[in-house]
């Protein structure tokens, strides 16, 4: 009797020993585009999950307790790194106890550590504003880097489970082989962009803008997370009058305010870029999102 | 970083000869790419050298900035057609790490404050309450410097992380340096644990681990200040687990020195201060997050001194103690709400603690040998709620409410322990604040303060609050 139960009660353990090596791999991703590339790359082997969405600005996130949670039962964070998560992700990280995804260890990726960065700057101070000192962060908005990204993400999901080594790297190869077709069709349907003088809200496009010849004039903010005054908007508007830019970009996350009082006065249309997955209706995914980024700039251009 | 340098050399060069910006470019640009052939080969030796002359060019593009909008034009092409160069440098140029890549992240927190009190902060105290000989009192009249912060913190290896925070102060004129936090936390525990060990602040309650510059007011809600002498800072061990559930959920637990107040000084082997804590947090949809907690300090003070009355007969400060057991309970809340979570524009706080106390025990009156057995059952609460209006704008208001209810003193004559006498502080704290970046704060606060019975005081409070140095991360 006591022997059948202790039998039963050994199998349930087992089983229940056996459940997280099967269970998916749990993937924390600090912003949205990582999110949607770990889903491209680890398919049904990895369960994601974004801690920002596209209406967030990523500089100032709160350390908040599902935050900490999710980090918990992670095996992989992947971040952007270069700073911009640095107000609240090495928190969360820290508090969530979980030795795995500290950095230095494999089960912490930072994107930015595979490109090559852009905007990184001479000196270093804050009277600049909100400076980061590895250069640029914004890197997804240019395709080539999604392709450094996915391919070092894949080795690194690899490491992480060798498992699904395999499905991995077939994965990577599905998507590298529809990236790759994509950007040859947005970079002939982008054509016409290059050259073209853009103002931005925030430095959040120098990528975007290296990859299509995109010129931009300028940014609306003085200093880096700064929103602008009217003055220093007025400035703006003297240098449009003299050097006229066909466009203002703005990302999603970002107050219109200045962008819209530049825009109607200089009778130039604000872009709204998505910026991220999820930053409009359309940029369901990461080819969504270059989709809908091309379209409307392509709109702005008429 | 240093791959980006035949680009800035490129630009400075542009634009110290704005005139012949390409050409001077091109011939650069080729006498560069054959240098970055012959550095993959010799690799580290030969970058400093060429560091320092890209150190002298932009030099000169400093002097020749105005030029420099003329000539960018002719720089971004040029930059464009370096692009194999850079590529050439990304293999070649990694700056070597020097020995000082190691030191730890620094940040220094200074404080400053401009006063308006009614009443002598000096003489300040919290009727009803056994003073908790803390720093509690507000700071002097007019014009003074709070405390600086200076904090350092790193990985010591790929175990341990080490902090340490001290505040600089002033004391009678003399400059004081006070160790506010010294400590060492575990990287690399299994299972969702952490250790610290070291000096901190005890993870009790919502506001105890808030360092004073995160406050949304100038000083600590009266609970703290009569409970923990303004904040539960500990020397001793603590053990954090967090659990591997969707919902947040933290316990720990902390054995401490208990040197100070609600413990006493001691001088005797292992620890004379235990907490318990738990806290429960999540989300409600994307624009909100909530958090919750309960927690239990629990002390043995062996004659936990205090000053109240004058003895009649040589006008000297009567000298008490106290000896038993302490035991105080907290349940804290704090709810944030932010349009789909982006608190960059706007956002909206509410916390509140409430702190209650047990105390049994010995109470020796005037060191006089004569002992009574004491009871004091007491609590406080604050609320408090802070939001951010527009960018950079907040304003918030608090209310703090103390009872200092019953008091069982054992035959001892009330009238001889004055401070005792039955009160049930209050303060009203309205304050706005501007924070023009994440560094920097500037806050304007106004209070009733009622916490010495039949003298109300009107306090304005006018204080900035900068952060240097290293970006810190705050906890939720």
């Amino acid at each position: 009797m006591f022997s059948k139960l202790s039998l039963r009660l050994a199998a349930l353990l087992l089983l229940v020993a056996a459940l997280p090596a099967a269970a998916a791999v749990n993937v924390f991703a600090s912003v949205p585009e990582w999110a949607a590339l770990a889903r491209e790359i680890g398919g049904d082997k990895v369960t994601v999950f974004s801690a920002t969405n596209a209406l967030q600005d990523p500089h100032r996130i709160e350390a908040r307790p599902s935050l900490i949670a999710r980090a918990r039962s992670s095996q992989l964070v992947v971040a952007t790194g270069a700073e911009l998560e640095i107000g609240w992700l090495p928190v969360v990280l820290r508090e969530s106890g979980n030795a795995a995804i500290q950095p230095g260890q494999p089960g912490y990726f930072e994107a930015a550590s595979v490109v090559r960065m852009l905007e990184v700057p001479a000196r270093v101070d804050r009277a600049d504003g909100d400076v980061h000192a590895s250069g640029n962060p914004h890197i997804q908005l240019d395709p080539r880097n999604v392709l450094k990204v996915a391919d070092a993400l894949a080795a690194r999901l690899a490491l992480v489970d060798p498992a699904g080594a395999v499905v991995y790297k077939a994965n990577l190869a599905r998507f590298a082989e529809k990236w790759k077709a994509a950007m040859a069709r947005w970079e002939q349907a982008a054509a016409p962009l290059k050259g073209v003088p853009v103002w931005v809200q925030h430095r959040s496009f120098p990528y975007l803008a290296d990859w299509l010849g995109l010129k931009e004039l300028g940014a609306l903010e003085p200093k880096a997370g700064v929103e602008p005054g009217s003055a220093h908007l007025a400035g703006i508007l003297e240098r449009q009058k003299a050097t006229p830019a066909k466009m203002i970009l703005r990302p999603a996350y970002t107050r219109p305010t200045a962008s819209d009082w530049l825009g109607e006065r200089a009778h130039i249309p604000v872009v709204v870029v998505p910026f991220t997955v999820g930053g409009s209706a359309e940029a369901t995914d990461l080819f969504g999102l270059f989709d809908d980024t091309l379209r409307r700039l392509l709109a702005g251009l008429k | 970083m240093a791959f980006l340098r035949p680009a800035a050399l490129c630009v400075a060069l542009a634009a110290a000869f704005p005139a012949a910006a390409f050409a001077a470019s091109d011939a650069d640009l080729k006498q560069l790419r054959d240098q970055l052939r012959e550095l993959r080969d010799t690799y580290q030796q030969r970058i400093d050298a060429l560091e320092q002359r890209l150190a002298a060019a932009e030099a000169r593009s400093a002097s020749a900035s105005t030029a420099a909008v003329e000539a960018g034009t002719a720089a971004s092409e040029a930059i464009r057609s370096v692009a194999e160069v850079r590529a050439t440098a990304d293999s070649v140029a990694r700056r070597p790490a020097s020995a000082s890549a190691f030191n730890p992240a620094v940040s220094l927190i200074i404080d400053s404050k401009l006063t308006r009190f009614q009443r002598d902060p000096s003489a300040y105290r919290i009727d009803g309450f056994i003073p908790s000989g803390g720093e509690i009192g507000p700071p002097r009249k007019g014009f003074s410097l709070g405390e600086s912060e200076l904090a350092f913190s790193a990985n010591v290896d790929h175990l341990f992380r080490g902090n340490a925070r001290f505040a600089l102060a002033e004391d009678g004129g003399a400059g004081v340096v006070e160790v506010e936090e010294v400590n060492v936390e575990t990287l690399a525990l299994p299972s969702g644990l952490k250790m610290k060990a070291g000096r901190f602040l005890s993870g009790v309650g919502y506001l105890n681990q808030q360092h004073p510059h995160e406050w949304d007011f100038s000083d600590a809600p009266l609970a703290y200040k009569a409970f923990f002498g303004y904040r539960l800072q500990n020397d001793g061990v603590q053990l954090r687990w967090v659990a591997p559930t969707e919902l947040f959920l933290e316990l720990g637990a902390e054995a401490a020195n208990g040197g100070k107040f609600p413990g006493a000084e001691r001088n005797a082997n292992g620890a004379g201060l235990w907490t318990a804590f738990a806290h429960l947090g999540g989300d409600i949809g994307e624009s909100s997050a909530w958090q919750v907690g309960v927690s239990h300090v629990r002390a043995n003070p062996r004659a936990r001194g205090f000053e109240d009355g004058v003895d009649p007969a040589t006008g000297a400060a009567l000298q008490h103690s106290f000896s038993g057991s302490s035991q105080t309970w907290i349940a804290d809340f704090v709810y944030k709400w932010a349009p789909s979570g982006n608190a960059s524009d706007t956002h909206f706080k509410l916390q509140g603690e409430y702190l209650m106390r047990r105390e049994t025990g010995e109470l020796n009156y005037g060191g006089n040998g004569n002992d009574y057995a004491a009871r004091f059952r007491q609590s406080g609460s604050y609320l408090q709620a802070v939001y951010q209006f527009m960018p950079h704008w907040r304003v918030g208001v608090r209310g703090d409410w103390l009872r200092s209810g019953t008091a069982d003193l054992g035959g001892l004559d009330p009238a001889g322990l004055p401070i005792l006498a039955g009160y049930n502080p209050t303060r009203q704290t309205a304050m706005v604040d501007w924070s023009p970046s994440e560094f920097s704060r500037l806050r304007l606060q106004l209070a009733r303060d009622k916490s010495r019975d039949g003298e109300a005081d009107n306090q304005i409070w006018l204080q900035y609050v900068m952060s240097l140095g290293a970006h810190g991360a705050h906890k939720f």
